[in-house]
């Protein structure tokens, strides 16, 4: 485990083959537990991950994106604030070149009710993510099917 | 009587100060809030919690979440006018029920002009801990921040009061940081904030995860201010357990109680306590209500130690050699203590923040105990014991982040 990643542009893909991946806060969130715990899980995925860190500006997220252009973006929210940040920005991403495809999540604890609002988790998704993982017993799991099933990853 | 003079006189008195995490973004409740936590039988002190996005300084995010009705997790202290916090606090606020702000921020001139102009004057933080655990603000520039900050603070004496800061240093990331660490941090945060001028403060230690190594850093704390800081008005404040919190309502409760056995063994004044709602949300009024009145009552249910002097042992060692290695860093104690991370001197477990050096690791012993296990530049060679050295993957680390909640939760699982 490394520190946040330096921002310099990196080459998008790993040396030795495996595909990348983006773990990532957005603006407001500080909490970095859940994205050490996401890094080590993608990684063990078989991904390289690079761990962006807490309170990423909207600008920075989607520059990083564009530039590395991984397999798979990973965005956890757990301050409360993931319904808003979310919205605001899937968007911008979505428009950015090159990302139009790619799978990007969104997880954690969404709201600051902790109860499980279908119709938010659904506008998330008309909005832009592949997949939206409020904070239920089950999400690692889902989440693990989830890359199982839309990104290919080599067997090393 | 200032924040510092009420809690240690109501503590002369017997009581051990309880106070909430408690913020909300409407006024109304706010203030709801502050009453309810009045109202509790038992020595309270109020909190003002701030939410993210003022935290980061993002007042456009702030504004419109209240504009569109959009939900915060704390109370917008920039975006609200002053008049709506006077408000918030009138026949609220009193001499004795001191109000305090929690923030986080490493950027705090805004919030703290904004809570110096609703006539608040007690909050807390510090350069380092309001800091690494909090973004990405690079460490001298919250230092900069912080010494500016405090100097605004202390313009409020020219209105007679005298202002209070608490560290945050006790708590960092909440978990898996060695106690000397946070013990380290605690008392040179609150020398930071001395030698800024200020002359109440309290240092703060977070209840981590074995109860014979709490209660000697709660021992080496006291100690070290003793010996550090003889000029100061200090106080300690044990945060209840910052890591991840038990799911059921009867695990949590236990958990808490054995924070406020923490505080009442280790002879601290003040402890902030957490609700059953820890682990799932943003807790409500009634919550606070509940946990304030089950701290209360637990420490009075529990004799005080005679005798809380002790020599804080192993912890003591540590956090003391640490902070001579900062302190002989550079003359500024700012400029010693961006120094001592650049070096790894200081160095925090699992930080990712560019400014730690992220060299050092910890792990739980079966016990409970945190140990450390690679020391990467910490000045505790000789000292700290390290028994082992591989590497923790995902599933590792989750059981460590959740060995409190699991021991707690054992035994009442099926409430879930
Ligand atoms: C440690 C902690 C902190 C530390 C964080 C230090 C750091 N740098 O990380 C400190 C003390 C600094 C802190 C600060 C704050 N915190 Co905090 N914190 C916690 C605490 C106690 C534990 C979090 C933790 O360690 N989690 C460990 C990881 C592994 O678990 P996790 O985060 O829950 O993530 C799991 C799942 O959510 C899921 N998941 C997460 N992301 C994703 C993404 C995907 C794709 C998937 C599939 C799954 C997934 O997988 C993880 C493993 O199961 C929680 C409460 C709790 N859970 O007990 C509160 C909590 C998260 N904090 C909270 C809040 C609000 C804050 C503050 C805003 C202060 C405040 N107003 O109370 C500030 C944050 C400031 C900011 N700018 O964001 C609230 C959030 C409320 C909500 N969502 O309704 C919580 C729930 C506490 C509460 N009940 O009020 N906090």
């Amino acid at each position: 485990m490394t520190s946040t990643a330096r921002l310099d542009p990196q080459p998008a893909a790993a040396r030795d083959g495996r595909p990348t991946a983006v773990v990532s806060s957005m603006a407001s969130d500080a909490h970095t537990w859940n994205l050490i715990f996401l890094q080590l899980l993608v990684e063990e995925l078989g991904f390289e991950v690079t761990n962006l860190g807490p309170c990423v500006p909207d600008l920075l997220l989607v520059e990083q994106c564009r530039i590395r252009r991984p397999a798979l973006v990973v965005l956890s929210s757990v301050n409360g604030h993931g319904y808003q940040d979310g919205l605001r920005v899937i968007g911008q991403l979505r428009g950015a070149a090159g990302l139009a495809g790619t799978p990007i999540v969104l997880g954690g604890k969404l709201g600051v009710s902790g109860e499980h609002r279908a119709e938010r988790v659904a506008e998330l998704r008309d909005a832009g993510f592949d997949a939206v993982y409020d904070d239920r017993p089950d999400a690692i799991e889902s989440f693990r099917r989830f890359v199982a099933a839309r990104v290919a990853v080599g067997r090393p | 009587m200032n924040f510092g003079e009420f809690v240690r006189w109501r503590h002369a008195r017997g009581a051990l100060v309880v106070q909430p995490r408690m913020g909300f973004a409407d006024p109304t409740v706010m203030r709801a809030g502050l009453l309810a936590t009045r109202r509790v039988d038992a020595a309270t002190v109020g909190t003002i919690t701030l939410d993210s996005y003022t935290r980061v300084g993002d007042l456009d995010a702030a504004g419109h979440a209240l504009g569109q009705g959009l939900a915060l997790n704390g109370y917008p202290i920039v975006n609200h006018p002053p008049g709506t916090t006077q408000a918030v606090l009138d026949g609220v606020l009193a001499e004795d029920f001191p109000v305090q702000v929690r923030h986080g921020s490493a950027r705090p001139l805004d919030i703290f002009a904004a809570l110096i102009r609703a006539g608040l004057h007690a909050t807390e933080g510090g350069p380092v801990s309001y800091c690494l655990p909090y973004g990405r603000t690079p460490l001298a520039e919250s230092v900069a921040n912080w010494a500016a900050a405090c100097e605004l603070l202390l313009t409020t004496r020219q209105d007679g009061v005298e202002p209070h800061l608490e560290t945050f240093g006790g708590c960092m990331l909440g978990q898996l940081c060695p106690p000397s660490e946070l013990v380290a941090i605690s008392v040179l945060e609150a020398l930071f904030f001395h030698r800024m001028g200020l002359r109440s403060i309290s240092v703060s230690y977070a209840q981590q995860t074995n109860p014979a190594q709490d209660l000697e850093a709660v021992t080496a704390l006291r100690r070290l201010c003793a010996e550090l800081l003889p000029g100061a008005d200090t106080h300690v404040v044990v945060y209840a357990y910052m890591g991840l919190a038990p799911r059921t309502p009867a695990g949590a409760r236990r958990l808490f109680a054995s924070a406020v056995r923490l505080a009442v063994a280790g002879g601290a004044q003040r402890l902030i306590v957490k609700t059953v709602a820890e682990a799932y949300r943003i807790p409500t009024i009634a919550e606070n209500v509940a946990a304030l009145e089950h701290a209360a009552a637990t420490a009075r249910a529990i004799p005080r130690p005679a005798d809380t002097a002790g020599s804080g042992g192993q912890v003591y060692r540590e956090a003391r050699a640490i902070v001579d290695a900062v302190l002989d860093g550079a003359p500024d104690l700012g400029r010693a203590i961006v120094l001592a991370f650049r070096r790894g001197l200081l160095d925090v477990p699992y930080c990712i923040h560019p400014d730690n050096a992220g060299r050092s690791r910890s792990h739980l012993d079966e016990d409970g105990t945190l140990r450390w296990t690679r020391l990467g530049n910490l000045p505790l060679g000789g000292l700290a014991e390290l028994r082992r050295q591989d590497p923790v993957g995902s599933t590792e680390l989750l059981c460590a982040l959740s060995y409190v909640q699991r021991t707690f939760d054992a035994p009442h699982l099926e409430e879930v």
